[in-house]
């Protein structure tokens, strides 16, 4: 999880309250035997979903496994690419003006349809499994992001206002009655 | 007793990030926690995952009192 270095091994996983090293990972991830390097940079937006003037966002992780999906991530990319060469997450954490770069993903391969392919996969399962949140702060106000992606078993029916204790119930997740606005 | 750590929106509405709650499953702790912190985070928790210890778990899963039972609202990285 360091950032002060370059990582000893292919995968370069990291969280980190500090500026995204860019330049380092582009020199990082660079392979004599791939011919292609695709990044993905994730920056702050000055606007969401029914937010404009948005100044600043700052993310929230679970510190303590934040780090191991992201290591499931480069599983799954390697698994499903076994031509690539060096492979980048790195996510920032803390709070961020517009503009900086809260996520980069950069992928080498032999070949650019699996690079570009890798990428969009790596992105993608981050924003769908990493225990991250975002907090944003807007001209009118501030508030939690509001294009979430459920992460472990859903506790609906155990958490609607009123709910009796259901031990011996074995929930796999869906909506449930008894949720909000219910 | 089992720990129940919270994120997010779910973290604001209790006013905590850690607690401990009793409960003999991950069921009970989640029930427990809402009664504790009333109807604005029952409300949260209704949208949340639930992990014990790191891992996707059934919500009849035992307890024990150093497992760590972490209430997710919806993910937004990126």
């Amino acid at each position: 999880m360091s950032l002060s270095t370059t990582p000893p091994g292919a995968d370069w996983v990291a969280v980190t309250s500090r500026p995204l090293p860019v330049g380092e990972v582009l020199t990082w991830v660079a392979r004599p035997e791939c011919g292609a390097v695709v990044t993905f940079l994730g920056t702050v937006r000055d606007h969401s979903e029914g937010r404009t003037g948005v100044e600043s966002v700052e993310y929230e992780a679970y510190t303590e496994y934040v780090g191991l999906r992201l290591a499931d991530v480069v599983t799954s990319a390697r698994s499903s690419w076994p031509g690539i060469g060096r492979l980048a997450l790195l996510h920032r954490v803390g709070l961020l003006e517009v503009g900086e770069v809260s996520v980069v993903i950069a992928v080498s391969t032999p070949h650019r349809p699996e690079a570009f392919d890798a990428a969009r996969f790596c992105i993608d399962e981050l924003k769908e499994s990493a225990p991250i949140w975002k907090h944003e702060t807007w001209a009118g106000g501030s508030g939690w992001g509001t294009s979430g992606h459920q992460v472990g078993n859903s506790v609906r029916r155990h958490a609607a206002r009123g709910a009796a204790v259901s031990a011996g119930s074995a929930d796999v997740g869906g909506p449930a009655p008894g949720g909000p606005g219910s | 007793m089992p720990h129940l750590w919270l994120f997010g929106p779910a973290r604001e509405a209790a006013g905590t990030a850690r607690d401990e709650v009793a409960g003999g499953t991950v069921a009970e702790v989640v029930t427990a926690a809402c009664a504790r912190y009333g109807e604005h985070f029952s409300d949260v928790a209704a949208t949340c995952g639930v992990w014990v210890n790191g891992d996707t778990v059934p919500l009849d899963r035992a307890l024990c009192d150093t497992d760590e039972v972490a209430l997710l609202p919806p993910v937004s990285g990126g």
